[in-house]
């Protein structure tokens, strides 16, 4: 009496649905995409882990300790660039949630709903579109060769962060704090070197990760 | 004063939303001073208590300070105290709700909010099982990033990030597969 393993997860590689004739080939194309879910949950939560030990590992304070400078947005992005579009998106989604229900993952050690109350709820909001920009990018890229993998994945990355991450960092500055258009993109050029350094590094070793496990992402299309 | 450990972790975080919302709607100098005395006195009162209360006013004060002299200078004080004020309350009132709730009664209502996305091949238990998965593996990453941090200090390499978090990312993925592999042998993702 087997059960029916429904792959309900969205994986990259998913098969078509089985259905209840079962036939040799179905049955085992179901136990490798069933492999293939229980690999792409334990994916979307390690890096959930790492991007909580990149906000968490020590930080550099800009502006009197206001602006905590992490590698956070390093393992936000790193998460599209080396899981995909879908998983990274929800890697990214998982850390948000862990954060919001009281695990002290953010930046500075704080967890909770107050993160999101803020006037830079607006950065954490637009995370996980970050991370599926990048790594839907990326999933398309030629990653052979490491001359032309590194800068691509660097404009893949900063496509991510300028794309949503400022925009919407910037929208949460206007509502929350209620600054000008102005004041807020001010505010906001603060992070931009930081981000750009951040956004290299990340093409670094996203770069050394697909040459280490070549079959991560799939093959591009 | 336990009524608010008590209330479903689901009505919490709906009164939140009402709150800031509140808070937003109502730019009115008294309407804000009312709802920050309010959720000040909960906070002391029935919530988190003194310290606790203390440390997330000391870390959102110098933000909150910010907020009200940039309105206070381009508008006028009383804009000031709406927007600086709103703000201080909604963050007390979210840090209200997250001491006063059991993180798996927040892990039960986020599961809950999942099952309307099932056709869409979101499966509410092993969202849980993913949450169990991260918070597992946090500390488990924390110190394997000091460990390979070390490892780069110990091969002279202090100003280069690149040298600990390569290895670092790498052993995770390496980890995570071989978790992925332990959870389908246990058949816990079936």
């Amino acid at each position: 009496m087997t059960r029916e393993p429904e792959v309900r997860l969205p994986a990259e590689h998913e098969m078509p649905a089985p259905d209840n004739e079962q036939t040799a080939p179905a049955r085992r194309r179901r136990s490798v995409s069933a492999r293939q879910a229980s690999t792409d949950l334990a994916l979307i939560a390690a890096f959930a882990a790492l991007i909580a030990a990149c906000s968490l590992l020590p930080a550099l304070y800009l502006g009197g300790g206001l602006v905590p400078i992490t590698f956070q947005t390093f393992g936000v992005l790193l998460a599209g660039a080396v899981l995909g579009a879908r998983r990274g998106f929800l890697a990214v989604l998982l850390y948000l949630a862990v954060g919001a229900a009281g695990f002290p993952v953010f930046a500075g050690g704080s967890a909770g709903l107050a993160p999101f109350a803020g006037p830079t709820a607006g950065y954490l909001i637009s995370f996980p579109l970050a991370a599926a920009i990048t790594g839907f990018l990326v999933q398309r890229l030629p990653r052979r060769r490491l001359a032309t993998s590194v800068p691509l994945i660097l404009l893949a990355g900063l496509a991510g962060s300028f794309t949503v991450t400022h925009p919407l960092g910037i929208l949460g500055l206007m509502w929350r704090a209620d600054l000008s258009a102005q004041a807020a993109l001010l505010t906001d050029l603060v992070f931009w070197p930081g981000d750009v350094v951040k956004n290299l590094l990340m093409a670094l070793v996203a770069t050394a990760v697909h040459r280490a496990f070549p079959d991560l992402l799939p093959s591009r299309r | 004063m336990r009524l608010l450990h008590r209330l479903p972790a689901g009505v919490k975080l709906a009164g939140l939303l009402v709150f800031a919302l509140l808070t937003v709607l109502v730019a009115h100098v008294v309407v804000t001073a009312g709802l920050l005395v309010a959720v000040l006195a909960a906070s002391l009162w029935a919530g988190p208590g003194c310290a606790e209360t203390w440390r997330v006013l000391r870390g959102f004060a110098i933000i909150a300070l910010l907020v009200f002299g940039v309105q206070a200078w381009q508008h006028d004080l009383e804009r000031a105290v709406v927007v600086a004020g709103g703000l201080l309350a909604v963050v007390l009132a979210a840090n209200l709700v997250t001491a006063t709730t059991p993180m798996d009664a927040i892990v039960d209502v986020v599961v809950w909010l999942v099952r309307p996305f099932r056709r869409w091949g979101a499966d509410p238990e092993r969202v849980a099982l993913a949450f169990s998965l991260v918070i597992r593996a946090v500390p488990a990453t924390m110190e394997l990033a000091a460990q390979t941090r070390d490892a780069a200090l110990a091969r002279g390499l202090h100003r280069q990030p690149r040298a600990y978090l390569t290895p670092l990312v790498l052993r995770t993925v390496a980890g995570a597969r071989a978790t992925g592999e332990a959870l389908h042998a246990r058949g816990l993702t079936d």
